[in-house]
Protein backbone atom coordinates (compact mmCIF):
# COMPACT_ATOMS: atom_id res chain seq x y z
CA UNK A 1 0.00 0.00 0.00
CA UNK A 2 1.35 3.46 -0.98
CA UNK A 3 2.55 6.16 1.79
CA UNK A 4 3.42 8.48 -0.34
CA UNK A 5 2.44 11.33 0.59
CA UNK A 6 3.70 15.09 0.56
CA UNK A 7 6.53 16.14 3.51
CA UNK A 8 3.96 18.96 5.28
CA UNK A 9 1.46 16.40 5.03
CA UNK A 10 3.42 13.49 6.95
CA UNK A 11 4.81 16.16 9.15
CA UNK A 12 1.07 17.69 10.27
CA UNK A 13 0.39 14.02 10.86
CA UNK A 14 2.87 12.13 12.51
CA UNK A 15 4.74 15.54 13.96
CA UNK A 16 3.52 16.47 17.73
CA UNK A 17 4.21 19.18 20.25
CA UNK A 18 5.89 17.16 22.73
CA UNK A 19 6.88 14.52 20.99
CA UNK A 20 10.89 13.12 21.12
CA UNK A 21 11.63 13.84 17.93
CA UNK A 22 14.90 11.36 16.39
CA UNK A 23 16.37 12.93 13.24
CA UNK A 24 18.78 10.43 11.38
CA UNK A 25 22.29 10.99 10.07
CA UNK A 26 25.71 10.80 11.31
CA UNK A 27 26.92 14.33 9.23
CA UNK A 28 25.60 11.76 6.26
CA UNK A 29 21.78 11.97 5.12
CA UNK A 30 20.39 14.61 8.08
CA UNK A 31 17.10 15.52 7.04
CA UNK A 32 17.16 19.16 6.71
CA UNK A 33 14.00 19.27 5.12
CA UNK A 34 12.01 17.83 7.32
CA UNK A 35 13.42 19.33 10.31
CA UNK A 36 12.62 23.06 8.37
CA UNK A 37 9.30 21.88 7.85
CA UNK A 38 8.84 20.81 11.96
CA UNK A 39 9.74 24.78 12.37
CA UNK A 40 6.98 25.78 9.60
CA UNK A 41 4.23 24.25 11.38
CA UNK A 42 5.87 25.95 14.57
CA UNK A 43 5.81 22.54 16.68
CA UNK A 44 6.73 23.37 20.09
CA UNK A 45 7.91 21.73 23.35
CA UNK A 46 9.91 18.92 21.50
CA UNK A 47 12.45 16.69 22.55
CA UNK A 48 15.50 16.39 20.28
CA UNK A 49 17.40 13.52 19.82
CA UNK A 50 20.84 12.91 17.49
CA UNK A 51 24.01 11.61 18.70
CA UNK A 52 25.31 14.48 16.73
CA UNK A 53 23.08 17.49 16.96
CA UNK A 54 24.23 19.23 13.96
CA UNK A 55 23.27 22.77 12.70
CA UNK A 56 19.93 21.17 11.74
CA UNK A 57 19.17 21.10 16.10
CA UNK A 58 20.92 24.23 16.37
CA UNK A 59 18.48 26.07 13.66
CA UNK A 60 15.58 24.30 15.43
CA UNK A 61 16.73 25.58 18.82
CA UNK A 62 17.12 28.64 17.57
CA UNK A 63 13.25 28.87 16.54
CA UNK A 64 12.38 27.90 19.66
CA UNK A 65 10.66 24.60 18.97
CA UNK A 66 12.71 22.73 21.75
CA UNK A 67 12.46 21.73 25.28
CA UNK A 68 14.99 19.22 25.60
CA UNK A 69 18.27 18.00 23.60
CA UNK A 70 19.47 14.59 24.25
CA UNK A 71 23.25 14.00 22.28
CA UNK A 72 26.80 12.62 22.33
CA UNK A 73 28.33 15.26 20.46
CA UNK A 74 27.02 18.50 20.53
CA UNK A 75 29.85 20.32 17.84
CA UNK A 76 29.99 21.80 14.63
CA UNK A 77 31.57 19.09 12.58
CA UNK A 78 35.07 19.94 11.58
CA UNK A 79 34.29 23.57 12.79
CA UNK A 80 34.00 23.82 16.58
CA UNK A 81 31.08 24.83 18.64
CA UNK A 82 27.61 24.51 17.95
CA UNK A 83 26.57 27.94 19.28
CA UNK A 84 23.12 28.04 19.57
CA UNK A 85 22.50 24.97 21.65
CA UNK A 86 25.42 25.58 23.52
CA UNK A 87 24.91 28.84 24.70
CA UNK A 88 21.13 28.00 25.23
CA UNK A 89 22.60 25.27 28.13
CA UNK A 90 25.33 27.66 29.33
CA UNK A 91 22.33 30.25 30.13
CA UNK A 92 20.11 27.25 31.81
CA UNK A 93 17.17 28.16 28.61
CA UNK A 94 17.87 24.28 27.07
CA UNK A 95 17.19 20.75 29.31
CA UNK A 96 19.82 18.33 28.25
CA UNK A 97 20.63 14.62 28.33
CA UNK A 98 24.44 13.42 27.55
CA UNK A 99 25.71 10.16 26.25
CA UNK A 100 29.21 9.21 24.92
CA UNK A 101 28.24 8.10 20.72
CA UNK A 102 28.38 4.69 21.65
CA UNK A 103 25.78 5.13 24.96
CA UNK A 104 23.92 7.18 22.79
CA UNK A 105 23.73 4.42 19.94
CA UNK A 106 23.27 1.77 22.50
CA UNK A 107 20.41 3.16 23.59
CA UNK A 108 18.78 3.22 19.93
CA UNK A 109 20.11 -0.25 19.37
CA UNK A 110 18.20 -1.66 22.61
CA UNK A 111 15.13 0.68 21.36
CA UNK A 112 14.85 -0.93 18.00
CA UNK A 113 15.30 -4.73 19.51
CA UNK A 114 12.48 -4.74 21.51
CA UNK A 115 14.66 -4.87 24.89
CA UNK A 116 14.56 -2.52 28.12
CA UNK A 117 18.11 -1.67 27.64
CA UNK A 118 21.82 -3.20 26.91
CA UNK A 119 24.88 -3.19 27.90
CA UNK A 120 28.33 -2.10 27.43
CA UNK A 121 32.05 -2.56 28.81
CA UNK A 122 33.19 -0.12 31.34
CA UNK A 123 35.27 2.98 30.44
CA UNK A 124 36.57 3.85 33.63
CA UNK A 125 35.88 7.57 33.13
CA UNK A 126 32.93 7.63 35.59
CA UNK A 127 31.74 11.64 35.78
CA UNK A 128 28.72 11.34 32.92
CA UNK A 129 27.99 8.08 34.63
CA UNK A 130 27.15 10.09 38.08
CA UNK A 131 25.84 12.94 35.94
CA UNK A 132 23.39 11.41 34.09
CA UNK A 133 20.99 8.87 36.44
CA UNK A 134 20.09 7.17 33.11
CA UNK A 135 23.95 5.20 32.89
CA UNK A 136 23.74 2.97 35.14
CA UNK A 137 26.41 -0.20 36.23
CA UNK A 138 25.04 -3.57 37.25
CA UNK A 139 27.02 -6.93 38.00
CA UNK A 140 27.54 -9.60 34.71
CA UNK A 141 24.78 -12.19 35.83
CA UNK A 142 27.88 -14.83 34.55
CA UNK A 143 30.56 -13.54 37.25
CA UNK A 144 32.60 -11.24 34.74
CA UNK A 145 33.27 -7.36 35.83
CA UNK A 146 30.23 -4.87 36.25
CA UNK A 147 28.94 -3.42 32.92
CA UNK A 148 27.53 -0.01 32.10
CA UNK A 149 23.68 -0.25 31.34
CA UNK A 150 21.67 2.41 29.14
CA UNK A 151 18.38 2.43 28.44
CA UNK A 152 16.19 1.82 25.09
CA UNK A 153 14.96 4.57 23.01
CA UNK A 154 12.16 4.77 21.64
CA UNK A 155 11.32 8.12 19.87
CA UNK A 156 8.04 9.12 19.04
CA UNK A 157 9.24 9.53 15.53
CA UNK A 158 12.24 9.02 13.60
CA UNK A 159 12.93 11.01 10.48
CA UNK A 160 15.12 9.19 8.21
CA UNK A 161 16.22 9.93 4.64
CA UNK A 162 17.39 7.75 2.16
CA UNK A 163 18.78 7.95 -1.49
CA UNK A 164 15.91 5.71 -3.02
CA UNK A 165 12.71 4.60 -1.34
CA UNK A 166 9.27 2.76 -2.90
CA UNK A 167 6.07 4.22 -2.42
CA UNK A 168 5.67 1.61 0.41
CA UNK A 169 8.69 3.23 2.23
CA UNK A 170 11.02 -0.19 1.22
CA UNK A 171 14.54 2.05 1.57
CA UNK A 172 17.44 1.51 -0.21
CA UNK A 173 20.75 3.99 1.87
CA UNK A 174 24.26 3.68 1.04
CA UNK A 175 27.49 5.64 2.30
CA UNK A 176 27.57 6.44 5.75
CA UNK A 177 24.71 4.33 7.56
CA UNK A 178 25.44 5.74 11.23
CA UNK A 179 21.79 5.15 13.04
CA UNK A 180 19.32 5.29 10.44
CA UNK A 181 18.06 1.40 10.85
CA UNK A 182 18.22 1.71 14.70
CA UNK A 183 16.35 5.06 14.49
CA UNK A 184 13.54 3.38 12.46
CA UNK A 185 13.28 0.06 14.25
CA UNK A 186 13.32 2.22 17.63
CA UNK A 187 10.50 4.83 16.60
CA UNK A 188 6.91 4.65 16.89
CA UNK A 189 6.24 6.73 13.98
CA UNK A 190 8.73 6.91 10.59
CA UNK A 191 9.11 9.48 8.47
CA UNK A 192 10.77 8.39 4.86
CA UNK A 193 12.29 11.01 3.01
CA UNK A 194 14.03 9.98 -0.53
CA UNK A 195 16.13 11.82 -3.22
CA UNK A 196 14.23 9.18 -5.40
CA UNK A 197 10.60 7.14 -5.55
CA UNK A 198 11.76 4.14 -7.57
CA UNK A 199 9.92 1.21 -8.74
CA UNK A 200 9.64 -1.68 -6.65
CA UNK A 201 11.03 -3.72 -9.19
CA UNK A 202 14.31 -1.62 -8.24
CA UNK A 203 14.39 -2.39 -4.86
CA UNK A 204 14.05 -6.05 -5.49
CA UNK A 205 17.10 -5.92 -7.41
CA UNK A 206 19.39 -5.12 -4.86
CA UNK A 207 17.43 -6.57 -1.23
CA UNK A 208 21.16 -6.54 0.58
CA UNK A 209 20.79 -2.92 0.56
CA UNK A 210 16.93 -2.25 1.55
CA UNK A 211 18.04 -1.17 5.23
CA UNK A 212 14.48 0.08 6.42
CA UNK A 213 11.61 -1.89 5.13
CA UNK A 214 8.04 -0.81 4.76
CA UNK A 215 6.82 -2.73 7.62
CA UNK A 216 8.18 -0.17 9.98
CA UNK A 217 7.52 2.92 7.77
CA UNK A 218 4.43 5.40 8.07
CA UNK A 219 4.78 7.85 5.25
CA UNK A 220 7.11 8.22 2.56
CA UNK A 221 7.89 11.81 0.92
CA UNK A 222 9.64 12.82 -2.37
CA UNK A 223 12.43 15.44 -1.61
CA UNK A 224 15.14 15.69 -3.67
CA UNK A 225 17.81 17.41 -2.26
CA UNK A 226 16.35 17.18 1.38
CA UNK A 227 19.73 17.31 3.18
CA UNK A 228 21.64 20.78 1.86
CA UNK A 229 23.99 21.56 3.66
CA UNK A 230 24.25 17.87 4.51
CA UNK A 231 24.69 15.26 1.15
CA UNK A 232 23.35 12.25 -0.22
CA UNK A 233 26.26 9.93 -1.36
CA UNK A 234 26.40 9.64 -4.72
CA UNK A 235 23.67 12.17 -5.47
CA UNK A 236 25.34 15.65 -4.29
CA UNK A 237 27.93 17.18 -2.18
CA UNK A 238 28.18 18.05 1.26
CA UNK A 239 28.30 21.74 1.61
CA UNK A 240 31.16 22.59 3.74
CA UNK A 241 31.48 26.31 2.95
CA UNK A 242 27.85 26.71 4.63
CA UNK A 243 28.99 24.90 8.00
CA UNK A 244 31.62 26.95 7.73
CA UNK A 245 29.43 29.98 7.47
CA UNK A 246 27.02 28.67 9.86
CA UNK A 247 29.70 29.24 12.27
CA UNK A 248 29.78 33.21 11.75
CA UNK A 249 25.94 33.05 11.50
CA UNK A 250 25.62 31.58 14.80
CA UNK A 251 27.13 33.85 16.55
CA UNK A 252 24.25 36.63 17.21
CA UNK A 253 20.59 35.49 18.06
CA UNK A 254 19.38 38.15 15.37
CA UNK A 255 21.71 36.75 12.48
CA UNK A 256 20.24 33.24 13.21
CA UNK A 257 16.81 34.89 13.37
CA UNK A 258 17.08 36.66 10.19
CA UNK A 259 18.52 33.27 8.50
CA UNK A 260 15.57 31.67 9.32
CA UNK A 261 13.16 34.42 7.99
CA UNK A 262 14.48 33.88 4.76
CA UNK A 263 15.53 30.58 4.09
CA UNK A 264 13.03 28.51 6.47
CA UNK A 265 10.22 30.81 7.05
CA UNK A 266 10.53 32.72 3.60
CA UNK A 267 10.22 29.61 1.37
CA UNK A 268 7.19 27.62 0.75
CA UNK A 269 9.58 23.72 0.41
CA UNK A 270 12.50 22.36 -0.30
CA UNK A 271 12.45 22.85 -4.13
CA UNK A 272 11.94 26.25 -3.41
CA UNK A 273 14.72 26.43 -1.01
CA UNK A 274 16.91 24.81 -3.64
CA UNK A 275 15.55 27.07 -6.43
CA UNK A 276 16.55 29.96 -4.32
CA UNK A 277 20.36 28.83 -3.59
CA UNK A 278 21.01 29.04 -6.91
CA UNK A 279 22.42 27.34 -9.96
CA UNK A 280 26.11 28.64 -8.96
CA UNK A 281 25.87 26.82 -5.63
CA UNK A 282 23.81 23.90 -6.76
CA UNK A 283 26.35 23.46 -9.76
CA UNK A 284 29.13 23.11 -7.03
CA UNK A 285 27.25 21.12 -4.72
CA UNK A 286 27.26 18.28 -7.91
CA UNK A 287 29.83 15.09 -8.17
CA UNK A 288 31.34 13.21 -10.91
CA UNK A 289 29.94 9.22 -10.85
CA UNK A 290 31.68 6.52 -9.22
CA UNK A 291 29.62 3.15 -9.92
CA UNK A 292 29.89 0.12 -7.73
CA UNK A 293 30.69 -3.26 -9.93
CA UNK A 294 27.26 -4.83 -9.98
CA UNK A 295 26.61 -8.08 -8.47
CA UNK A 296 24.98 -11.42 -9.94
CA UNK A 297 22.02 -12.74 -7.38
CA UNK A 298 21.27 -15.11 -9.48
CA UNK A 299 17.79 -16.45 -11.36
CA UNK A 300 16.75 -19.03 -9.30
CA UNK B 1 68.46 26.91 2.21
CA UNK B 2 66.14 29.10 3.85
CA UNK B 3 64.67 28.13 7.12
CA UNK B 4 60.95 26.75 7.41
CA UNK B 5 58.38 28.58 9.01
CA UNK B 6 55.82 26.75 10.17
CA UNK B 7 52.80 27.35 12.78
CA UNK B 8 52.66 25.74 15.94
CA UNK B 9 49.49 23.92 14.54
CA UNK B 10 51.67 22.61 11.74
CA UNK B 11 54.41 21.20 14.55
CA UNK B 12 52.33 19.24 16.52
CA UNK B 13 50.34 17.50 13.67
CA UNK B 14 53.53 16.58 11.45
CA UNK B 15 55.02 15.44 15.12
CA UNK B 16 52.04 13.71 16.25
CA UNK B 17 51.97 11.92 12.50
CA UNK B 18 55.33 10.11 13.35
CA UNK B 19 54.24 7.99 15.85
CA UNK B 20 51.68 6.47 13.69
CA UNK B 21 53.35 2.99 12.48
CA UNK B 22 52.37 1.67 9.09
CA UNK B 23 49.91 -0.70 9.20
CA UNK B 24 48.09 0.86 12.38
CA UNK B 25 44.75 0.07 11.99
CA UNK B 26 43.52 4.01 13.59
CA UNK B 27 39.80 5.27 14.85
CA UNK B 28 40.47 9.26 13.55
CA UNK B 29 39.22 11.83 15.42
CA UNK B 30 37.99 15.32 14.22
CA UNK B 31 39.90 18.35 13.34
CA UNK B 32 44.05 17.87 13.82
CA UNK B 33 43.99 14.13 14.42
CA UNK B 34 42.44 14.14 10.98
CA UNK B 35 45.28 15.79 9.56
CA UNK B 36 47.56 13.97 11.34
CA UNK B 37 46.45 10.15 10.06
CA UNK B 38 46.18 11.43 6.31
CA UNK B 39 49.27 13.16 6.50
CA UNK B 40 51.46 9.77 7.62
CA UNK B 41 49.28 7.71 5.52
CA UNK B 42 50.37 9.84 2.74
CA UNK B 43 54.13 9.90 3.92
CA UNK B 44 55.74 7.02 6.17
CA UNK B 45 52.48 4.87 6.96
CA UNK B 46 50.93 4.38 3.29
CA UNK B 47 49.22 1.22 4.92
CA UNK B 48 47.63 3.00 7.65
CA UNK B 49 43.63 1.76 8.33
CA UNK B 50 42.08 4.57 9.12
CA UNK B 51 38.41 4.24 10.90
CA UNK B 52 35.94 6.79 11.48
CA UNK B 53 33.39 6.79 13.87
CA UNK B 54 31.20 7.80 11.19
CA UNK B 55 31.38 3.68 10.33
CA UNK B 56 33.95 3.87 7.75
CA UNK B 57 36.90 1.36 7.62
CA UNK B 58 40.08 1.90 5.49
CA UNK B 59 39.37 5.08 3.94
CA UNK B 60 41.40 7.06 1.32
CA UNK B 61 40.21 10.55 1.10
CA UNK B 62 40.98 12.31 -2.17
CA UNK B 63 40.41 15.02 -0.41
CA UNK B 64 40.47 16.88 3.51
CA UNK B 65 37.83 15.50 5.27
CA UNK B 66 36.14 18.63 7.29
CA UNK B 67 33.92 16.72 9.06
CA UNK B 68 34.49 12.86 10.19
CA UNK B 69 31.72 11.96 8.11
CA UNK B 70 32.64 13.62 4.67
CA UNK B 71 31.61 11.55 1.09
CA UNK B 72 35.14 11.44 0.45
CA UNK B 73 35.63 8.99 3.52
CA UNK B 74 33.21 6.44 1.79
CA UNK B 75 34.28 6.49 -2.13
CA UNK B 76 36.97 3.73 -2.23
CA UNK B 77 36.70 2.86 1.45
CA UNK B 78 37.44 -1.10 2.23
CA UNK B 79 34.26 -1.20 4.46
CA UNK B 80 31.23 1.14 5.71
CA UNK B 81 29.28 -0.14 8.64
CA UNK B 82 26.53 1.15 11.26
CA UNK B 83 27.60 3.41 14.09
CA UNK B 84 26.22 0.39 16.53
CA UNK B 85 28.98 -1.95 14.46
CA UNK B 86 31.93 0.41 14.95
CA UNK B 87 32.03 1.07 18.89
CA UNK B 88 30.61 -2.73 19.47
CA UNK B 89 32.80 -5.13 16.68
CA UNK B 90 35.39 -2.76 15.98
CA UNK B 91 36.63 -0.99 19.21
CA UNK B 92 34.66 -2.56 22.36
CA UNK B 93 36.02 -6.29 20.67
CA UNK B 94 39.78 -4.81 20.48
CA UNK B 95 40.27 -4.52 16.73
CA UNK B 96 41.62 -0.81 17.01
CA UNK B 97 45.65 -0.07 17.71
CA UNK B 98 45.71 3.53 17.91
CA UNK B 99 42.72 6.52 19.04
CA UNK B 100 43.67 9.53 18.07
CA UNK B 101 42.21 12.55 20.68
CA UNK B 102 41.67 16.03 21.10
CA UNK B 103 40.27 17.40 24.56
CA UNK B 104 40.16 20.97 25.99
CA UNK B 105 42.10 19.43 29.00
CA UNK B 106 44.43 17.13 30.25
CA UNK B 107 45.76 16.35 33.17
CA UNK B 108 48.94 14.74 34.96
CA UNK B 109 47.66 11.17 34.48
CA UNK B 110 46.37 11.61 30.86
CA UNK B 111 42.39 11.88 31.45
CA UNK B 112 40.91 13.91 29.41
CA UNK B 113 37.88 16.49 29.31
CA UNK B 114 35.60 17.40 26.50
CA UNK B 115 32.46 18.02 28.19
CA UNK B 116 32.66 21.28 30.48
CA UNK B 117 34.96 23.88 32.27
CA UNK B 118 33.97 24.36 35.80
CA UNK B 119 32.95 22.22 38.73
CA UNK B 120 29.30 22.67 38.01
CA UNK B 121 27.84 20.04 35.64
CA UNK B 122 24.44 20.85 35.94
CA UNK B 123 25.43 24.70 35.63
CA UNK B 124 28.32 24.57 33.49
CA UNK B 125 30.48 27.99 32.79
CA UNK B 126 31.38 26.64 29.46
CA UNK B 127 30.17 23.88 27.97
CA UNK B 128 32.17 22.19 25.27
CA UNK B 129 30.99 19.44 22.87
CA UNK B 130 30.99 16.10 24.74
CA UNK B 131 32.61 13.00 24.11
CA UNK B 132 31.63 11.44 20.91
CA UNK B 133 33.29 9.03 20.79
CA UNK B 134 36.28 9.73 23.10
CA UNK B 135 35.17 8.04 26.07
CA UNK B 136 35.12 4.59 24.68
CA UNK B 137 38.68 4.92 22.31
CA UNK B 138 40.18 6.17 25.19
CA UNK B 139 39.06 2.90 27.24
CA UNK B 140 39.65 0.59 24.58
CA UNK B 141 41.89 1.36 22.08
CA UNK B 142 45.67 -0.30 22.20
CA UNK B 143 47.50 2.65 22.43
CA UNK B 144 45.78 6.49 22.78
CA UNK B 145 47.33 9.90 21.90
CA UNK B 146 46.44 13.41 22.40
CA UNK B 147 47.69 16.74 20.75
CA UNK B 148 47.00 19.79 22.14
CA UNK B 149 49.11 23.00 22.17
CA UNK B 150 51.12 23.40 25.76
CA UNK B 151 48.90 25.96 27.77
CA UNK B 152 48.40 25.90 31.38
CA UNK B 153 44.73 26.44 31.31
CA UNK B 154 45.27 22.97 29.04
CA UNK B 155 47.19 20.86 31.69
CA UNK B 156 45.38 21.32 35.09
CA UNK B 157 46.81 19.32 37.66
CA UNK B 158 43.18 17.33 37.54
CA UNK B 159 40.43 17.29 34.96
CA UNK B 160 37.51 19.52 35.98
CA UNK B 161 35.37 16.49 34.38
CA UNK B 162 36.62 13.37 33.13
CA UNK B 163 35.75 12.71 29.61
CA UNK B 164 37.75 9.96 28.98
CA UNK B 165 40.30 7.54 31.10
CA UNK B 166 43.85 7.68 31.10
CA UNK B 167 45.55 6.10 33.77
CA UNK B 168 42.89 7.68 36.79
CA UNK B 169 44.67 8.45 39.60
CA UNK B 170 47.95 5.82 38.44
CA UNK B 171 48.66 3.14 36.09
CA UNK B 172 47.03 0.58 38.94
CA UNK B 173 44.15 2.03 39.09
CA UNK B 174 43.70 2.02 35.20
CA UNK B 175 44.59 -1.60 35.84
CA UNK B 176 42.36 -2.51 38.40
CA UNK B 177 39.38 -0.75 36.33
CA UNK B 178 40.25 -3.74 34.18
CA UNK B 179 40.37 -1.34 30.55
CA UNK B 180 41.21 -3.37 27.92
CA UNK B 181 43.10 -0.79 25.90
CA UNK B 182 46.78 0.77 26.61
CA UNK B 183 45.73 3.98 27.33
CA UNK B 184 47.68 7.31 26.94
CA UNK B 185 50.68 6.49 25.67
CA UNK B 186 51.77 10.15 24.33
CA UNK B 187 51.28 13.89 23.67
CA UNK B 188 52.09 16.35 21.48
CA UNK B 189 52.57 19.69 22.66
CA UNK B 190 53.92 22.92 20.36
CA UNK B 191 56.63 22.86 22.80
CA UNK B 192 57.47 19.37 23.07
CA UNK B 193 56.67 15.35 24.08
CA UNK B 194 55.06 14.09 26.87
CA UNK B 195 54.79 10.12 28.23
CA UNK B 196 53.35 8.69 31.50
CA UNK B 197 56.16 7.59 33.37
CA UNK B 198 56.00 3.84 35.46
CA UNK B 199 53.26 5.40 37.77
CA UNK B 200 51.48 6.97 34.70
CA UNK B 201 52.24 10.36 34.96
CA UNK B 202 52.52 12.52 32.06
CA UNK B 203 56.60 13.36 31.71
CA UNK B 204 58.28 15.66 29.23
CA UNK B 205 60.17 13.43 27.56
CA UNK B 206 61.18 15.58 24.25
CA UNK B 207 61.35 19.11 22.85
CA UNK B 208 61.04 20.47 19.43
CA UNK B 209 63.75 22.36 18.43
CA UNK B 210 64.63 25.86 20.21
CA UNK B 211 61.72 24.89 23.09
CA UNK B 212 63.26 24.72 26.27
CA UNK B 213 62.36 22.56 29.42
CA UNK B 214 61.43 25.72 31.27
CA UNK B 215 58.82 26.69 28.90
CA UNK B 216 57.28 23.74 29.25
CA UNK B 217 56.85 23.84 32.53
CA UNK B 218 55.87 27.52 33.13
CA UNK B 219 53.15 26.06 30.67
CA UNK B 220 52.08 22.81 32.87
CA UNK B 221 49.47 23.03 35.93
CA UNK B 222 51.40 20.60 37.90
CA UNK B 223 54.54 20.46 38.64
CA UNK B 224 56.38 18.73 35.33
CA UNK B 225 59.00 16.28 36.03
CA UNK B 226 61.56 15.89 33.01
CA UNK B 227 63.18 12.78 32.00
CA UNK B 228 66.74 12.51 32.35
CA UNK B 229 67.53 11.42 28.42
CA UNK B 230 65.61 14.16 27.34
CA UNK B 231 65.29 14.03 23.56
CA UNK B 232 64.99 16.80 20.44
CA UNK B 233 62.48 16.16 18.05
CA UNK B 234 63.34 15.82 14.02
CA UNK B 235 63.04 19.43 12.40
CA UNK B 236 59.81 19.35 10.36
CA UNK B 237 60.20 18.90 7.11
CA UNK B 238 59.54 20.81 3.68
CA UNK B 239 57.72 17.52 2.21
CA UNK B 240 55.53 16.99 5.22
CA UNK B 241 54.76 21.00 5.65
CA UNK B 242 53.97 20.95 1.72
CA UNK B 243 52.08 18.03 1.74
CA UNK B 244 49.79 19.51 5.04
CA UNK B 245 49.29 23.28 2.98
CA UNK B 246 49.13 22.14 -0.46
CA UNK B 247 47.16 18.79 -0.26
CA UNK B 248 45.55 18.73 2.92
CA UNK B 249 44.57 21.40 4.28
CA UNK B 250 44.94 24.15 1.16
CA UNK B 251 42.86 26.72 2.72
CA UNK B 252 43.93 26.30 6.64
CA UNK B 253 41.40 25.92 8.24
CA UNK B 254 43.06 24.10 10.87
CA UNK B 255 46.72 24.82 10.23
CA UNK B 256 46.48 28.66 10.77
CA UNK B 257 46.45 28.20 14.80
CA UNK B 258 49.85 29.68 16.19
Amino acid sequence: MSKLIPLKDAISKYVSNGDVVYAAGFTHLIPFAAGHEILRQNRRDLVLARATPDLIYDQMVAAGCARKVIFSYMGNPGVGSLRIVRSAIEQGKLEWEEYSHFGMITRLQAGASGLPFLPMNQTGAADLEKANPNIKRIPDPYGGKDVIVVPALNPDVAIVHVQRADANGNAHLWGIIGEQKEAAFAAKKVIVTAEEIVDESVIRSDPNRTLIPSVVVDAVCRVPFACHPSYAQGYYDRDNDFYLQWDKISESVESVKSWLDEWVYGVKDRAEYMEKLGEEKRGRLKIKSRMSEPINYGEY
Amino acid sequence: MTELTYSSAELMIINAARLLRDGDVVFVGVGQPNLTCNLAKRTHAPNLVMIYEAGVIGAEPARLPLSIGDPTLVSGALSVVSMYDIFSLYLQRGNVDVGFMGGAQIDKFGNINATIIGSDYAHPKTRLPGSGGSQEIAAWANRCYLMTPHQKRRFPEKVDFMTSAGFLNGRKQRKAAGLRGGGMVGVVTDIGFMEPDENGELTLTALHPGKTAEQAKENTGWPLKVAASLRTTEPVTEKELKILQEELDPKGIYLRGG
